[in-house]
């Protein structure tokens, strides 16, 4: 396949179960590489780098959101929001947190453990775990996979709210059609081809 | 069958998911501490009942003063015993003009049949083993023997009719007997010599001995025999008779040992208990399916019970076979303490008590959450949530408690020891877990002021609180004993070095004539060397105890302890208290006191009395009966190697008894040939050399002190096994936070130090109570019950610490570092 994604676009990946989109996310995002070809990344040739050269690119251009919002279980809210820029290095870390925190309105939740905090909640810090670092691109897979409708469609508002006063590249999989509609493209997979 | 059957196949398969291997290993590090110390124990049994035979020179001993039957040698030939013969009589043997008072002992070839003779080339020199007995012709004269008569190797000495050539000089004995009552010099000759001395004449006291040696059960079936044939006179003895103190000091240690080792063997139950906790979560779907497809509970709980029936006894052979070698190397190690040549075989018996103990681990720690498993639904097939009801209490922790108690009990087979050890195990354990949920909270709190890694890493820790507090007390408990003996070890020796100038006494010289004192005394300050107090002493023996005679059932007797109070005693008087005594009781005698009948015990013989300050003493001193009042219990300072005694008169009231003097003094090494001229200036004076006991109570220290360490180090062994069944059943969520902290771009480097963060700070922690409890139990123990200074010293503090930080970060680096190398994709896949 050959795609190209343009900055500050925003992409939907559908496709049935077994299409290869959780697959063609990972070499996006360079948690995997391809047997043959290449992948760029805000020009970055991710099949040049090694294991760790791929990581400090994630630490530094790229943010995640799960389906099964993936955070933690050892670190509060607050600790969890901290990590991607402690990792970059920031000295903000703590200040930048509790303030994005606030952006997604859990500024009472900060010392909370993930296992004290509801699933839209865990959605909600692992969104603001992903722009805290103002990421270059976001890759979301399934965000409101594992959340009933009500709190699916408000945790969908936030991630366009967020990626719109980010601008952020936006690679969004999905099987929710609404979602999938705010998007600027939609890409549909099948059998691992887009088509 | 089918069971069995599939228990086989799927052990098999089991073995790559890793808590099997836990299992095993905490199984085998259990076995192997226990089987090791039981090894141990029997062994140093066997080999300190050998030492005891060493001093009869055998196992069985018959001593007349009539020449012994030849029937009794015949009977122990052919009940396939050796045997040997040993005449002693006293006798004048000349060297020239020169002659010495000496103990002449004619022995048979075989002579000792245990223990051995040390032989040297000059007076006073170290000894080697000796093959044999002196040939025809030959004797072999003690060092002191010799510098009385002066002469050496090659010298030609005459004993009754016959002259003998010196060959070699005698340096020890097995027989020679350690009391200072007998204090002719020795001379060893061929039996076959002693007819042509013709010393033995009608009516000449002699002493004759049959020595006879062998299997165990042989020995005693002849020395029934023996008991039953032997005439009046004979006198019998056998190794149940010689150091019953020794074998009671043996018996006590074993059984710490054996308590050190079930610290581990409990430790590993934690491990088994984990492993077992982590199989059957794991398990839950595959019983569930097996349910399914027909399976009965019976047939679910049989495949678990095989399976942990073959770990068993894979884990007691291979425990055993470590606990082996481990005590081969540490008896190898100490072998000198034991002053055995031989170490007798280990018996089998650890071996079955190493199968055992597994067994009643898995039953009390590893069967609970098993037949828990059994209990799973198959309804869970359909749904995910649904698990086993939740178990009894009763059921889920009554086998542990009742396993840990019985072996315990098995143990010390003492019911109160039992509570006293029960209650102190928990209330130890439970301020080790107060201590450590303390450490591991103040960690958490700390975390906001590190960098990601090292929260990560503590945070790890408060989140799994109680798997790291069972960490934290498992290896501080193993950390903390470790230490404590070697805070212990160091303040015994700088004790010993601050108390003991490198000049303290290295000689004993006892038996001066008071006639010979001053001109002794003088001679020793000639050459160089200082004489400490010169005592006089005395032989006499208690009789009566405030007017009643003590033989006839005296109150609170205490058996071998009052033995040891009302056998004759050596006595002197002093005005001088010295350095080396503090009044317990009572008080010291003034210039007032002279001449009154007064008299202070060393707290040892008092306790063996239960006398009190204010009692009556009767004493028989060479037929004359003294009685004294206690005025004063002292206690001795006897590592001052100065001349003490027990029993100590105020002046005025011994000094009309015969006795003779005693002193110590200190010469420099390399000084045989002035011991030599002493021997010969002062041929009544006994010497007895304690530089060579001193050493070897300084050795003796130090190899017990490895010995026990070494039984503590199955104890972090198995506080290494509780960590890896913590990282064992915490591996799925470590490999998820691993790759999720990937994903999030963190590099390997960043998630190693997360994990070492972890695993430092757990050993960090562990080491800082370890050093904390081990340096409090070793302020107690030094001033409360070694009576010595307590110096406080920070190096525990550093070892415990830097060790335990070092050891665990290994240990849990080796178990997570696959975890650790998990690609991110996983997260994304899961």
């Amino acid at each position: 396949m050959s795609l190209a994604i343009a900055r500050g676009e925003s992409v939907a990946v559908a496709g049935p179960s077994g299409a290869g989109k959780s697959t063609l996310l990972a070499l996006l995002a360079g948690l995997d590489t391809p047997t043959s070809g290449s992948v760029l990344l805000e020009g970055t040739d991710l099949t040049r780098l090694d294991e760790d050269g791929r990581a400090r690119l994630r630490a530094q251009r790229v943010g995640f959101v799960f389906q099964s919002f993936h955070l933690i279980p050892a670190l509060t809210a607050l600790e969890n929001v901290m990590l991607p820029l402690e990792l970059a290095g920031s000295s903000e870390a703590r200040r930048a947190a509790a303030e994005t925190l606030s952006r997604v309105g859990l500024k009472d939740r900060t010392n909370h453990y993930p296992r004290q905090l509801s699933g839209g909640e865990q959605q909600r810090v692992a969104l603001a775990r992903a722009f805290v670092t103002r990421p270059a691109v976001l890759f979301a897979d399934e965000p409101t996979g594992n959340l009933d409708t009500v709190t699916g469609a408000r945790v969908g508002e936030l991630l366009f709210e967020l990626n719109a006063s980010a601008h952020t590249t936006l690679v969004l999989v999905t099987h929710d059609r609404e979602l999938a509609a705010r998007c600027g493209r939609t890409l549909r997979m099948e059998a691992g081809r887009i088509v | 069958m089918k069971a069995a059957a599939l228990a086989l196949r799927t052990l098999a398969r089991e073995w790559r998911s890793g808590e099997l291997g836990v299992l095993l290993l905490a199984l085998t590090v259990a076995v192997a501490a226990l089987t090791g110390v039981g090894f141990l124990v029997g062994r140093i049994s066997a080999a300190v009942a050998l030492q005891a035979s060493s001093v009869l020179a055998a196992d069985v001993r018959l001593s007349s003063p009539r020449p012994l039957s030849d029937d009794y040698f015949s009977e122990a030939t052919r009940r396939g015993l050796s045997t040997a013969r040993s005449t002693s009589l006293l006798s004048v043997v000349f060297n020239g003009d020169a002659s010495q008072l000496t103990n002449v002992t004619a022995v048979t070839a075989g002579y000792p049949l245990r223990g051995r003779l040390l032989l040297a080339a000059e007076p006073f020199a170290p000894g080697a083993p000796a093959a044999g007995i002196p040939p025809p012709g030959e004797v072999w004269p003690a060092s002191k023997l010799l510098a009385a008569v002066g002469g050496g190797v090659g010298s030609q000495l005459s004993i009754g009719a016959a002259t003998f050539r010196v060959t070699r000089v005698l340096i020890s004995r097995p027989d020679q007997g350690g009391t200072f009552a007998e204090l002719a010099p020795s001379l060893i000759m061929n039996a076959a010599d002693l007819p042509a001395t013709r010393l033995i004449q009608p009516g000449s006291r002699a002493s004759y001995a049959g020595l006879f040696a062998g299997q165990r059960a042989a020995i005693d079936e002849f020395k029934a025999w023996l008991s039953d044939h032997k005439l009046r006179g004979e006198r019998l003895r056998d190794i149940t008779d010689a150091s019953p103190q020794v074998r009671n000091a043996v018996d006590r240690a074993g059984r710490f040992l054996s308590l050190a080792s079930l610290v581990s063997v409990l430790l590993c139950a934690i491990a088994v208990a984990m492993a077992a906790r982590r199989y059957v979560h794991r398990h839950l779907d595959t019983v569930a399916l097996l349910k399914t497809l027909g399976a009965t509970r019976a047939f679910t709980l049989a495949v678990a019970v095989l399976q942990l029936l073959a770990l068993a006894l894979v884990a007691s052979l291979l425990g055993a076979v470590l606990g082996f070698l481990a005590q081969e190397w540490l008896l190898r190690t100490i072998r000198g303490l034991l002053a055995v040549t031989e170490l007798p075989a280990p018996g089998a018996a650890p071996l079955a008590r190493g199968f055992m103990t597994a067994i009643a681990v898995l039953a009390g720690f590893a069967l609970p959450p098993l037949i828990q498993l059994g209990r799973v639904p198959a309804l869970r097939v359909l749904r995910r949530d649904v698990g086993p009801p939740p178990p009894l209490m009763l059921l889920a922790f009554g086998p542990a408690v009742a396993v840990v108690a019985l072996l315990i009990y098995w143990v010390v087979r003492d019911a109160r020891l039992f509570l006293y050890l029960a209650v102190g195990l928990a209330a130890f354990v439970a301020v080790l877990a107060v201590a450590g949920t303390g450490l591991v909270l103040a960690a958490g709190r700390l975390r906001g002021r590190v960098g990601v890694a090292w929260r990560f890493g503590v945070a790890n820790l408060s989140r799994r609180r109680v798997e790291s507090v069972v960490q934290l007390v498992a290896f501080g408990a193993g950390i903390m004993v470790l230490l404590l003996l070697g805070i212990i070890r160091d303040d015994l020796n700088s004790d010993w070095k601050r108390t003991l100038p490198p000049d303290l006494p290295n000689y004993f010289f006892i038996n001066i004539p008071p006639a010979e004192r001053d001109a002794f005394v003088r001679f020793v300050e000639q050459q160089g060397a200082r004489t400490t107090r010169v005592l006089p002493m005395i032989r006499g023996r208690l009789i009566a105890i405030d007017g009643r005679a003590i033989d006839a059932g005296r109150r609170g007797g205490r058996g071998e302890e009052e033995s040891f109070a009302t056998r004759e005693q050596n006595l002197t008087w002093t005005t001088d208290l010295g350095a080396d005594n503090r009044i317990v009781a009572g008080r010291w005698w003034t210039q007032q006191d002279s001449g009154r009948p007064l008299v202070s015990l060393a707290t040892e013989f008092q306790e063996a009395l239960g006398v009190v300050v204010g009692d009556r003493l009767t004493f028989d001193v060479g037929g004359e009966t003294i009685e004294a009042t206690v005025a004063s219990i002292r206690k001795v300072k006897w590592d001052s190697f100065r001349p003490n005694f027990f029993i100590v008169f105020a002046p005025g009231v011994l000094d009309r008894v015969a006795g003779t003097y005693m002193t110590s003094a200190y010469f420099r090494p390399g000084t045989a040939r002035t011991l030599a001229e002493l021997a010969h200036r002062f041929p009544s004076v006994s010497i007895f050399d304690i530089e060579e006991l001193l050493d070897q109570v300084r050795a003796v220290l130090d190899k017990a002190a490895l010995a026990v360490q070494s039984v503590f180090v199955f104890t972090l062994f198995a506080g290494l096994t509780v960590l890896l069944a913590a990282v064992q059943s915490s591996r799925d969520e470590r490999r998820y936070e691993s790759a999720m902290l990937r994903t999030l771009g963190a590099s390997r480097g960043t998630v190693v130090q997360g994990v070492l963060a972890e695993f430092v700070t757990l050993g960090a922690l562990s080491g800082l109570i370890a050093a904390a409890g081990a340096s409090l139990a070793a302020y107690f123990l030094t001033t409360r019950w070694l009576e010595l200074r307590y110096t406080f010293d920070l190096t525990p503090w550093a070892v415990g610490v830097v060790g335990g930080a070092l050891l665990v970060a290994a240990g849990g680096w080796l178990a997570t570092r696959s975890v650790v190398n998990q690609p991110p994709l996983t997260t994304l896949r899961a």
